[in-house]
């Protein structure tokens, strides 16, 4: 089944649970739906999205969560993304349905301070426990020092 | 041995937490595990990553997309072209091009050949964390062998930045393909002495036989790939069943674990299948050698890469699973977002659930078999 | 030229030599080296103990653990996670103790010196560094000299005298 085809077969059950912006192949989902749609795609006999393949977190002004999930029965693919405010990022976990997730968002929550609720053990998995600030969101800061030893290039031998 | 039921004992005893630092001869690289164990017997595992964390991630959102290449040549250095053949072909994915026939059969063979180098690397220091030193020396011969190959190709023995966005850097050398027949012609008697030595040994069987079993469930639940899922009895190999490149073109099996010496998805198994899956590269090597055409590699190659706006994920068959890449990109000539999905963090996150029960020198022989390379987990 | 001291004594029977020649031969002739192997360095530090491109014949033998090692090869690039480890191990030798920084990335940063902000710029913001052998990652062969200049650095010490000691 293509695209257009799941999100067909979706809209049947789960009519304003989801949203499909023009151009893109993706379902964008609000935070308070996620657990809903993704259980149908993991259960649902037509579907059955068995395996989680990545979770990808991004910042493009506002925080987001993308999931890449496919089928190995079905062979198809689909991606979904869930987009929350900069102030207060949280997502529920998906971390029931698929095993895969646990550490995949330790991953988005420690390089991006997206909080995933329900999660049974979120913390940074690879930076230092005591890091401060997320890496990878565009208005981070590279810090002047860690721990006593210098982070940034020292240029002053530079000609 | 498992642990058994009976220890109904009048000692008191505790827990004790065991630290495999990350500095350790046999974890492939720095990893660091906290071993909850009851004696010898462990409880529980948790792996400690980070320690080779650098950045990648945010190293690619202030280059260009050609500028990003050797970079990823560093995250799995032990299969660089790989990486390399992974995200050019994301990029091409973006940017719709079409290959000329020449350049996708150099590259065949050039993948063929890093996947018989990274097996062979896997089974050398598998064997040496078991005990064995001599199948080490073996393969470490062999496989230079293949950094001459890649030596006379591209003057790197490591990491080679040869596959380029839209074709290759350079030509393949005169006599390439001679030397390269004379090298598979020579392996292929090799392979029946690595077997003698390691395949039916009674100690090396003991050792892994039934040891870290993964179930059908659990690695399609954690997101195995690779080696590791087929030794499991699942058939699922991205060049068979979802083809990139030519592969469709080549005529080869794809091995599964059958639980001969154990149980099916056993170390034991893991390892085998990695020694049948050099037996096929060597049929589609001699087959891509045979057929490959003429003409120029870099006819295809765009003067500048900016590829439209949109996103891409794009699958790849690496020597130890399922690399993907995801691509956000806003039509510059930088990626807004570039994210790598390692198989080996996928696979490295079920070791927790596979030893429990299992005492302490089992911990590494099931490490070993899962052949990770710590720079792609941490990128 | 001078001669060694092996010549010599394949010359005569009885030999006159200074005391911190000797010892300082006995030092370079066997420095069993700390695999401290981090990233892709590591492989190639890897493939000189290997067959082809023996180690063993200048006399290193790897060994797992600091405290039997003479030198800590730092081969890989030293994260800030990492690098209270790094100094940790160092103090676990006993002295006389040497390291060679193996690679861009334990010299300087390496490749990851413009955005890294996990990446310690250099090993030798905290360990000294004896012998900096450069390369991405540098060859066996180009390892294997960097061992011989750390050979010919501790023939010129004079361990018995006080104010030159090697700490």
């Amino acid at each position: 089944m293509n695209f257009s085809e799941i999100a067909d077969h979706l809209n049947q059950k789960l009519a304003d649970k989801f949203v499909i912006k023009d151009g893109l192949d993706v379902l964008f989902v609000q935070p308070e739906n996620l657990l809903e749609v993704m259980s149908f795609l993991n259960s649902d006999k037509s579907t059955s999205f068995d395996t989680l393949l990545c979770i990808t977190a991004y910042d493009d002004k506002i925080l987001g969560s993308a999931y890449n999930l496919f089928s190995l029965e079905e062979k198809h693919y689909i991606e979904v993304r869930v987009e929350v405010d900069r102030d207060n990022p949280i997502i529920p976990t998906v971390e029931s349905i698929w095993k895969a997730a646990n550490w995949h968002e330790r991953e988005a929550y420690d390089l991006f301070g997206i909080k995933y609720e329900g999660h049974s053990d979120l913390r940074r998995i690879l930076l230092p426990n005591d890091w401060e600030g997320y890496p990878l969101r565009k208005d981070f800061v590279t810090p002047e020092f860690y721990n006593g030893m210098p982070v940034p290039k020292d240029k002053t031998d530079w000609e | 041995m498992r642990k058994t039921t009976e220890d109904k004992r009048f000692l008191k005893t505790e827990e004790m937490v065991l630290n495999m630092g990350p500095q350790h001869p046999s974890t492939h690289g720095v990893l660091r595990l906290k071993i909850w164990t009851d004696g010898e017997i462990v409880n529980h595992i948790e792996p400690h990553l980070g320690y080779l964390h650098r950045c990648f991630e945010k190293h690619c959102e202030s280059l260009t997309y050609e500028q990003i290449i050797p970079f990823t040549d560093r995250c799995d250095y032990l299969a660089s072209m790989h990486m390399n053949h992974g995200y050019v072909l994301a990029v091409e994915k973006l940017l719709d091009i079409e290959l000329p026939e020449r350049t996708e059969y150099v590259r065949v063979i050039i993948s063929e050949l890093q996947r018989i180098a990274s097996h062979l690397m896997a089974i050398g220091t598998f064997s040496l964390d078991v005990g064995g030193i001599t199948p080490f020396t073996w393969t470490f011969r062999d496989r230079e062998r293949i950094l001459d190959l890649f030596e006379t190709l591209c003057g790197a023995r490591l990491l080679y930045n040869y596959i380029w966005i839209g074709g290759l850097s350079h030509d393949l050398p005169k006599r390439f393909l001679e030397k390269t027949t004379e090298f598979l012609d020579y392996f292929e008697t090799q392979i029946p002495e690595y077997n003698q030595i390691l395949t039916g040994n009674k100690i090396f069987v003991e050792r892994t036989a039934d040891v870290g079993i993964i179930t059908k469930e659990v690695a399609l639940n954690y997101g195995v790939s690779g080696p590791n899922l087929r030794a499991s009895g699942i058939d699922w190999d991205l060049r068979k069943n979802e083809p990139y490149s030519i592969y469709d073109k080549f005529d080869f099996d794809v091995p599964l674990g059958k639980g001969t010496m154990g149980s099916i998805g056993d170390s034991w198994d893991r390892y085998y299948v990695r020694m049948l899956e050099m037996t096929e590269s060597i049929k589609i090597l001699r087959q891509a050698i045979g057929s490959i055409p003429s003409g120029d590699v870099n006819a295809a190659r765009p003067k500048k890469v900016r590829p439209k706006e949109g996103e891409v994920y794009s699958r790849y068959e690496t020597a130890r699973g399922d690399l993907g890449i995801y691509i956000l990109s806003k039509g510059k000539n930088m990626p807004h977002r570039l994210k790598m999905r390692s198989p080996c963090f996928c696979n490295l996150s079920v070791l927790n659930e596979i030893s429990a029960d299992w005492m302490i020198s089992d911990v590494i022989t099931i490490l070993g078999s899962l052949d990770i390379v710590l720079g792609e987990i941490d990128r | 030229m001078e001669r060694t001291l092996l010549e010599r004594f394949q010359e005569d029977n009885v030999v006159v030599e200074k005391l911190d020649n000797i010892i300082n031969w006995a030092r370079a002739g066997s420095p069993w080296f700390f695999q401290f192997g981090l990233a892709c360095c590591a492989i190639e530090m890897m493939a000189a103990a290997a067959p082809r491109h023996d180690l063993e014949r200048f006399g290193a033998m790897p060994r797992a653990t600091p405290r039997q090692a003479d030198v800590m090869i730092v081969a890989g690039t030293v994260s800030l996670k990492m690098a209270s480890r790094v100094r940790r191990l160092w103090e676990q030798m006993a002295e006389p103790r040497y390291v060679i920084s193996m690679g861009s990335c334990a010299n300087s940063g390496g490749p990851y010196w413009q955005h890294g902000y996990h990446v310690l710029k250099g090993v030798d913001h905290v360990v000294p560094v004896d012998v900096y052998v450069p390369g991405c990652p540098p060859r066996p062969e180009a390892l294997i000299e960097g061992i011989i200049e750390l050979q010919n650095k501790i023939k010129e010490e004079t361990p018995l005298r006080k104010k030159n000691k090697k700490v």
